[in-house]
């Protein structure tokens, strides 16, 4: 028994930390947000030359083979620096998804080594998301048509963008006709499939929600250290304290709740619907107050487009409920502690 | 990331299991807040103790099994999960027992330590006084050492202490540099409550027990073997003591899921009159996600213990979160109980001997004790945020 990450790994999120700190500065972000694409090619290379598409690719494809633990943390950097690309999308949710399909299934080995050289842009449009994220500059979309897995070009969909507060996330309505050429997978394996990646894509969400609040954390303090009022730094007002300090709380104790579902994720527990529900939860709420509390303690300052805080917070809003909103989540975390039987209480954290 | 119980672990587990299976008490115990109770609760540890199960994690020689955190995670769990008795040495064992092992001489870990194990020595707290709660250097009782240095002359008065009506002994803070102020010149000592010249007034509880007392000074006579630590460095002795308490051992997760499982039945036997109110709903699978969050964090933080980390001021946000999720568990249910909420445990109509009630009434007192939440926030925000004071 030991729940705590390996040097190594902790030594990997170190790097992802460094690396995106330099590559992702608010400016820059400020200047994708101004584009058209909303998606930086430079940055998408810069990422693929670091090896970070090519993490969960299995290591006969080309790739890391790393499973969701990394992804848990790889996820929070995603989110802390507010990364405007669906990086996570393709890398980790598309890459898992197409990964599980059977070996000799056409186009998979290609896919794969595509992806982990950063060449190709998959868009996955699981129902639970009416809308889909970056389906627009996308090559390949995933589309699910009932159980069923479909790989689409991007030029045999028709794409209707939708505007997000958030800049970063493009949106799109997805039109399109499901053909024979396109099925990947069907029945029950297509079920299982979009199950799988429903938690994927939850488990990403949470761990950037989680990587955006310790951001705008860290913001709110650096902001409150220096403002002064009434001949002192705010930051020394308990009023402002109580409000950061119930922030680092909410933090410190989803963090342990995203790493215990990235766990079940990564040993197919039968419980980690439940797991990945209760992480995205979590850290949901955690990034929330941490926008809540943020823009209070930055005053009107934090009404502005000019202060980076505005970023951070439009995302965590958004993020909320991506992959399945909170009701969504609720309603399955009920359905496993509620059902006849169900393992609570002491002894059951990791066993059932 | 491993996590898999070792066959060791598991076989603890197993073996837990089977003795409390065999020797827990037929009949639920009297509250410890009684004298009755108390004397029932003794017992129990001493049955606990002879089991070598009463301090696992304390060394073999000391009267425990020298188990790591994990097994006392897994002893916990157990434990709590059986429905065992509330631990009515805690404060003892929990807070003065590291102490004692960490600030300790040899001599004084032999006397104290396997009596407290045993609880043949049952221990009360003696940190605040009516005029330092949450300030607590602001400490005036006074312990001045004699002429021929043999022992101290306790002056002054404690209060809030926890069943000291019943208790052998206290330990706490004392002004031993009458000239001193604030975190200097106070000295950590441990007092026998049957020493002439100590008086103990019970403080009348919310639930109408003797759960507390006030206790007076009055040229008590301390040997100076019952300092624990140096002259003048209680202050420090007693933040050891302190991080302990908010940290992870007093209040292991084990006890919080349980009640999420009572909570969680006690929902479904009445789901027709709960529902009512679909907020009672949400609070009930809180309770399960909440408490599964704070046992997380509790393996994870062994776990870093293990590779060498220390419990900072992070510990700050546990106390928080346990006593306001224990909180909030307590009106769910009194809620879900609705008209039969008040019910003491005297009326025959109360649900479950009314537990529920009595729980909710002690947890109103956890975000109180043990440095009130407004401190643990100052304490967040200055320490882990770095905020100016």
């Amino acid at each position: 028994m030991d729940f705590t990450f390996t040097d190594d790994q902790l030594t990997f999120r170190e790097a992802v930390s460094r690396f995106l700190m330099t590559e992702a500065a608010p400016e820059m972000l400020r200047e994708i947000w101004e584009t058209d694409t909303g998606r930086s090619p430079e940055l998408r290379k810069n990422i693929a030359e670091q090896g970070l598409t090519a993490l969960s690719v299995p290591e006969d494809c080309g790739g890391l083979g790393m499973d969701d633990i990394a992804w848990a943390l790889m996820t929070q950097e995603l989110g802390y620096y507010a990364i405007p690309d669906s990086l996570a999308d393709a890398a980790y949710v598309a890459a898992g998804l197409i990964a599980a399909l059977p070996a000799g299934t056409a186009s998979r080995e290609d896919w794969l080594g595509c992806i982990a050289e950063g060449s190709i842009r998959i868009a996955v449009a699981h129902p639970v998301n009416p809308l889909v994220a970056d389906a627009n500059p996308a090559n390949l979309l995933l589309l699910a048509h009932g159980d069923e897995v479909h790989a689409v070009p991007r030029e045999q969909v028709e794409v209707e963008p939708n505007p997000s507060i958030d800049l970063s996330r493009r949106l799109a309505r997805v039109r399109w006709t499901p053909a024979a050429s396109t099925l990947i997978a069907g029945g029950e394996a297509g079920r299982a499939l979009w199950a799988q990646t429903l938690n994927r894509g939850a488990l990403s969400t949470a761990g950037q929600l989680l990587g955006l609040a310790q951001r705008m954390l860290d913001l709110s303090v650096d902001y409150v250290a220096q403002r002064k009022q009434f001949g002192k730094p705010i930051g020394s007002f308990q009023a402002v304290k109580h409000h950061l300090a119930d922030v680092a709380t909410k933090i410190e104790f989803a963090k342990p709740v995203l790493y215990r579902a990235a766990y079940a994720l990564a040993h197919g527990e039968a419980g980690a619907d439940a797991r990945v529900s209760h992480a995205k939860l979590a850290c949901g709420e955690a990034a929330w107050l941490g926008a809540r509390q943020g823009i209070q303690v930055h005053g009107a300052m934090g009404y502005t487009w000019e202060v980076d805080l505005q970023m951070f917070m439009k995302r965590a809003w958004a993020l909320d409920a991506a992959w399945g909103d909170r009701g969504f989540h609720k309603a399955r975390v009920a359905d496993a502690i509620l059902a006849d039987g169900a393992a609570l209480g002491p002894g059951h954290t990791f066993e059932e | 990331m491993d996590l898999a119980y070792t066959p060791r672990q598991k076989a603890f587990r197993e073996e837990v299991r089977a003795w409390l299976a065999a020797n827990l008490p037929r009949e639920p115990l009297a509250s410890y807040d009684t004298r009755e109770g108390f004397e029932q609760h003794r017992e129990w540890e001493r049955k606990l103790f002879d089991a070598r199960l009463s301090m696992v994690i304390w060394p073999e020689a000391l009267g425990g099994r020298g188990c790591d955190l994990i097994e006392w995670l897994i002893f916990e769990e157990e434990y709590y999960g059986a429905g065992a008795p509330m631990r009515v040495n805690q404060n003892g064992q929990l807070l003065l027992g590291p102490t004692l092992i960490e600030f300790g001489t040899e001599e004084q870990k032999a006397r104290f330590l396997p009596r407290m194990a045993s609880s043949e020595d049952m221990w009360a707290q003696g940190w605040s006084e009516p005029n330092a709660g949450s300030d607590m250097a602001a400490i005036t009782s006074k312990a001045i050492l004699s002429a021929d240095g043999t022992h101290y002359v306790v002056n002054g008065q404690k209060t809030w202490s926890t069943r000291a009506s019943y208790a052998d002994l206290l330990f706490g803070l004392f002004r031993s540099d009458p000239a001193s102020s604030r975190h200097h010149g106070l000295s950590y000592l441990a007092v026998a409550l049957d020493a002439p010249g100590v008086t103990i007034r019970p403080i009348q509880a919310l639930n109408g027990k003797q759960a507390f007392a006030e206790i007076f000074f009055d040229d008590v006579k301390v040997p100076v073997e019952n300092r624990i630590g140096d002259e003048g460095q209680g202050w420090h002795v007693a933040m050891a003591t302190a991080g302990f308490e908010r940290g992870l051992l007093l209040r292991s997760p084990a006890r919080f899921q349980y009640t999420a499982r009572r909570l969680v039945e006690l929902y479904r036997a009445n789901r027709e009159v709960a529902d009512r109110d679909p907020s009672i709903r949400d609070a009930v699978i809180e309770a399960w996600t909440g408490t599964e969050a704070y046992a997380l964090a509790a393996y994870h933080t062994v776990g870093r213990l293990a590779k060498g980390a220390r419990i900072g001021a992070e510990a700050s946000t546990n106390k928080i979160y346990w006593s306001e999720l224990d909180l909030k568990m307590h009106e769910t249910a009194m809620r879900i109980l609705g008209p039969l909420g008040e019910l003491t445990g005297d009326a025959p109509a109360a649900v479950e001997a009314a537990r529920w009630l009595d729980g909710f009434l002690f947890a109103q007192a956890g975000p109180i004790y043990a440095g009130t939440n407004e401190i643990q926030r100052n304490i967040i925000a200055e320490r882990m945020l770095g905020l100016p004071k």
